[in-house]
């Protein structure tokens, strides 16, 4: 059996799955629930300054039967006060020595209240601490979360507070809240962070109320925007992550956070570079009973490709990750359908027809009408092969034969400049490319 | 036999006998997988007989973790495979399903654990568990049957040293040579006797015990015995003309067609089946599927009462099945061979000790219907003359008595379980059977020490 254990930034757990500083790590009886279960580590939900929480916290987006493919929330951080937080953190770590315990701390940006609270949370014997400069909402008014995790020099200046007196590893967890992830996460460096945690949840507004007209949810008829997360932030969070796990200047561990449910997203996470996950959602949604899957699934697919540990896995898609600039514009594949496993829906033909580059023809065929993909005309953008509902009917075929290759960048220390359509058109045709 | 039905093709016999819930496609398999609510403490787990963590294992098909799902399966079901194809979940686990309750269509629970046990088998029943070190103890088993082989399985993980003696040419018990073509076929049963051998049980075929074997032996040799030894025993009509040319019980019958060369069972072109069970049901409809032109069933009481299921009723009424209902036989007719069954019908009276109605014949109401074959299906039971040599068997209303916590007999050193002790219930049941029992064993043996 493969080894799952990981050290993240000094922080180690025997799985990389820990929960992420949510309400399903609110107290010493979920958190050690959860460890029964089998969760690898646990980010404490966030401790810190006196909040009180409204009613109607959550909202929802379902889809096509699907419950929360998306969940928003205007929760504040723990409304339970700091000593209690720090007491059951203290015997939970007793009691749980080999897994991860991380208290999430948000205080108001004070140097001297910042060395405080992180003494007396290394005095609770837990492994590390992750700094919220996330929520984005509640407190990043108050001058916290997100108002800290958007200004590069506030996180530079607090996560500097923070480690010059910790004595344990220290993550910050980042806001996905801003143009440019790297900005804030070479602050973290500069601070002297251990990791960087991320995402946080995203700005939205969930929905409205055709009846009532209110915002969904609704806090006694008034509403605003929450944080997003789940499986719809999970495409977001994967760019963030390799955004970091790929920029020169950052080079710190990663604990990757946003929209995992399964052992299959996590390791999406893993390839693109990130030690340990964390996990909200899928819990609040299933509870803690889903990691028996987790860490199974993922066991299972390391003993099939051969992976002794996940050091072995950890960033194999970082190569991948290219700007477009640097891609092929000589690379090209053409749609083509497997009639055996048509199904004559007919999406295809439409999606092409009306929205792509109109090269499938719909041929009468036994009553039925057969889509037939003209390939010359094909510009193989890969519509008709995401609409198909049946697996393996539609596949993007490469038929360039591989011999040459050109980019973007190399293209235009060829072509004059200013660059006319002229001389593109040029290049286009001696290549075959007919644009229509 | 006269008057027989004329043979088919084989293409024929393949298109009648072909699965009735083929398999899911990978696609179909994921929809299907993804609709599951996951429910927690679900309703579907409570309501199989061995409890499998349904949704868990559904949720693994969704995530892709294909062995995780069948490890989920088998460590709470050794027969999952037979189970996934014959057990009768209208009445279990997706009659429970919580789509019921929402007025949409259960969960098809039976075809989506199809799909993992068949994934599990295609792979070549890689490990999954690791039997513990022998503990130098032995258990010998009566019979291969489901009970018999969920025993060995569980016991054999336990590290047991366990021998199981089987009277046929082949494990499985009636898995093997019973259920339905079109629902399973008898390859599954023995790739489960197969995975309990890979646990390190010994099946010894062929061994009848009482016979090659003598139950002195077994006594001497193990531990503890456990008996899965069904129902053996046919129960006669007691009638003029039982003797007939033409006349065979239900599992003589159905085990001929299971063994499948179809082309070699003669049917009448007429066929009776007396009783209305679901072995009734079997043999009826699988007679039809051989070429009987006319295939009817004779039941004493009405609809109402009998044991078949409502899914085997409609499966024989789409077969085009006649049902004599409040009917009774009263003589086969004929020379030498079948030619008529004279019936008498029925009336029902007041309720009788199992809670059914009884029947009574209603006086000069004899008629008599043209046939060329007659099934008997009204029931088995165990084998009384073996049982007869266990030292002070206690048996309950014509079944083996247990304790119904450790499943131990009467008799210390005897457990059972499966047919022979409920009077044929499912494979199901057997196979929880079997489990329980083996923890029974474990206990005796143990505390023995
Ligand atoms: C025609 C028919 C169709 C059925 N269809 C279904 C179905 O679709 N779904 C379902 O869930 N259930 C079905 N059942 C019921 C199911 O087959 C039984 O409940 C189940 O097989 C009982 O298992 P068992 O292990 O107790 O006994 P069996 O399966 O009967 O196995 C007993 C074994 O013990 C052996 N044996 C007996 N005595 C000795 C001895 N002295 N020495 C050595 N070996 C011995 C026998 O040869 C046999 O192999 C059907 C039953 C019948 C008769
Ligand atoms: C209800 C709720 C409350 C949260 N509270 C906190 C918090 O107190 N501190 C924090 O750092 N993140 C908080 N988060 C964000 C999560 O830790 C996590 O970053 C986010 O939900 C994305 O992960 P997911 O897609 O697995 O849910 C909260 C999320 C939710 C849904
Ligand atoms: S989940 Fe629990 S706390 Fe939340 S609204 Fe429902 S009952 Fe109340
Ligand atoms: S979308 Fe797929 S299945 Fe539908 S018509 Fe096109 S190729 Fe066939």
């Amino acid at each position: 059996m493969a080894d799952l254990s990981v050290n993240c930034g000094g922080i180690k757990s025997p799985n990389p799955f820990w929960l992420a500083s949510a309400p399903p790590t609110n107290s010493a009886y979920q958190v050690c629930k959860a460890f029964e279960a089998g969760w690898g580590g646990a980010v404490w939900k966030t401790i810190g300054e006196p909040v009180m929480n409204v009613v109607n916290r959550y909202g929802s987006i379902d889809y096509n039967g699907q419950k929360i493919i998306g969940l928003n929330n205007i929760e504040l951080i723990s409304d339970r006060p700091i000593e209690v937080n720090l007491k059951e953190i203290s015997e939970t770590k007793k009691l749980w020595p080999d897994r991860a315990v991380i208290a999430s701390l948000m205080v108001e940006s004070k140097r001297e209240t910042w060395h405080e609270i992180v003494k007396r949370t290394v005095d609770t014997g837990c492994d590390g601490i992750e700094l919220n400069y996330g929520c984005p909402h509640g407190m990043s008014e108050r001058g916290m979360g997100s108002a800290v995790g958007q200004v590069p020099e506030y996180c530079a200046m607090i996560t500097g507070w923070v480690t010059e007196v910790s004595t344990i590893p220290v993550l910050v967890k980042l806001t996905p809240n801003i143009s440019d992830i790297r900005f804030p996460g070479r602050a973290a460096k500069k601070g002297n962070a251990s990791g960087i945690s991320l995402i946080n949840t995203i700005n939205t507004i969930m929905g409205v109320d055709l009846d009532t007209f209110e915002l969904n949810p609704s806090v006694g008829g008034k509403g605003g925007h929450g944080g997003y997360a789940g499986p719809a932030v999970k495409p977001i969070a994967l760019n963030m992550v390799s955004q970091i796990a790929t920029d020169p200047e950052i080079n710190l561990p990663i604990s990757a956070i946003g929209g995992i449910s399964t052992w299959r997203d996590a390791l999406e996470f893993i390839l693109l570079g990130a030690s340990s996950v964390q996990v909200c959602t899928a819990a609040m949604h299933y509870g803690f009973r889903i990691i028996d899957d987790m860490v199974e699934g993922l066991s299972n697919w390391m003993d099939e490709k051969g992976f002794q540990s996940l050091d072995d896995v950890r960033g194999k898609s970082l190569r991948c990750i290219s700007d477009f600039g640097n891609l092929n514009l000589l690379y090209k594949a053409v749609a083509r359908i497997d009639e055996s496993k048509c199904i004559q829906c007919n999406l295809c033909y439409v999606a092409c027809d009306d929205t792509a580059h109109q090269c499938i023809d719909l041929i009468p065929h036994n009553g039925k009408n057969q889509p037939k993909i003209r390939e010359s005309d094909c510009v193989g953008c890969r519509l008709c092969f995401i609409v198909c509902p049946v697996e393996k009917c539609i596949s993007m075929v490469r038929v360039d034969d591989g011999k040459e290759a050109i980019t973007w960048n190399e293209l235009m220390k060829q072509m004059p400049q200013p660059l006319t359509w002229e001389a593109l058109r040029q290049f286009q045709h001696k290549h075959g490319i007919e644009i229509h | 036999m006269n008057n027989l039905a004329p043979k088919l093709t084989s293409e024929e016999y393949e298109k009648n006998f072909a699965e009735i819930h083929p398999p899911f496609t990978p696609n179909s398999a994921a929809a299907e997988a993804n609709r599951c609510l996951y429910c927690f403490d679900s309703p579907c787990m409570k309501a199989c007989p061995t409890h499998i963590d349904i949704s868990t294992f559904i949720k693994k098909i969704a995530s892709g973790n294909l062995k995780g799902s069948a490890k989920t399966i088998l460590s709470a079901n050794w027969i999952a495979l037979t189970c996934a194809k014959a057990c009768p979940v209208e009445v279990l686990c997706e009659g429970a399903c919580v789509y019921n309750a929402r007025g949409e269509d259960p969960i098809q629970i039976g075809r989506l654990q199809r799909y993992v046990m068949d994934w599990y088998v295609e792979r070549g029943m890689p490990p999954i568990f690791t039997p513990a070190p022998k503990n130098g103890k032995s258990v010998g088993i009566v019979g291969a049957g489901p009970a018999g082989i969920a025993c060995a399985a569980e016991l054999s993980l336990m590290g047991y040293g366990v021998t199981v003696y089987e009277a046929k040419s082949e494990p499985g018990g009636l898995d093997t040579w019973g259920i339905a073509p079109y629902k399973m076929k008898r390859e599954d049963s023995l790739n489960e006797a197969k995975m309990v051998e890979r646990l390190g049980a010994t099946i010894k075929t062929g061994m009848r015990v009482g016979d090659n074997i003598s139950l002195d032996d077994l006594i001497r040799k193990h531990d503890a015995i456990f008996l899965g030894v069904g129902l053996r025993t046919p129960t006669r009509l007691r009638i003029p003309g039982e003797e007939l040319a033409g006349v065979h019980d239900a599992l003589t019958f159905i085990e001929r067609v299971t063994t499948r060369k179809w082309s070699s069972v003669d049917v009448g072109k007429r066929v009776a089946v007396v009783g209305a069970g679901n072995t009734a049901i079997d043999a009826v409809t699988e007679a039809k599927r051989l070429g009987a032109e006319q295939v009817m069933i004779i039941y004493r009481r009405s609809s109402e009462e009998m044991s078949a299921y409502d899914f085997e009723f409609e499966l024989a009424k789409i077969d085009g099945v006649t049902f004599h209902f409040l009917t009774t036989p009263k003589r086969i007719l004929g020379t030498g061979h079948v030619g008529a069954i004279e019936c008498v019908r029925m009336k029902l009276g007041a309720m009788d000790a199992d809670g059914k109605r009884s029947a009574e014949p209603i006086p000069n109401s004899e008629f008599q219907i043209p046939i060329d074959m007659v099934i008997t299906a009204v029931g088995q039971t165990p084998e009384k003359s073996f049982l007869a040599q266990i030292p002070n068997l206690k048996m309950d209303r014509g079944n083996v008595w247990v304790n119904p916590e450790t499943y131990q007999t009467s008799s210390p050193k005897f457990f059972a379980g499966g047919d022979c002790i409920n009077g044929g219930k499912e494979v199901v049941n057997a196979a929880a059977d079997g489990k329980k029992a083996a923890h029974g064993i474990d206990n005796f043996i143990m505390s023995n020490e």
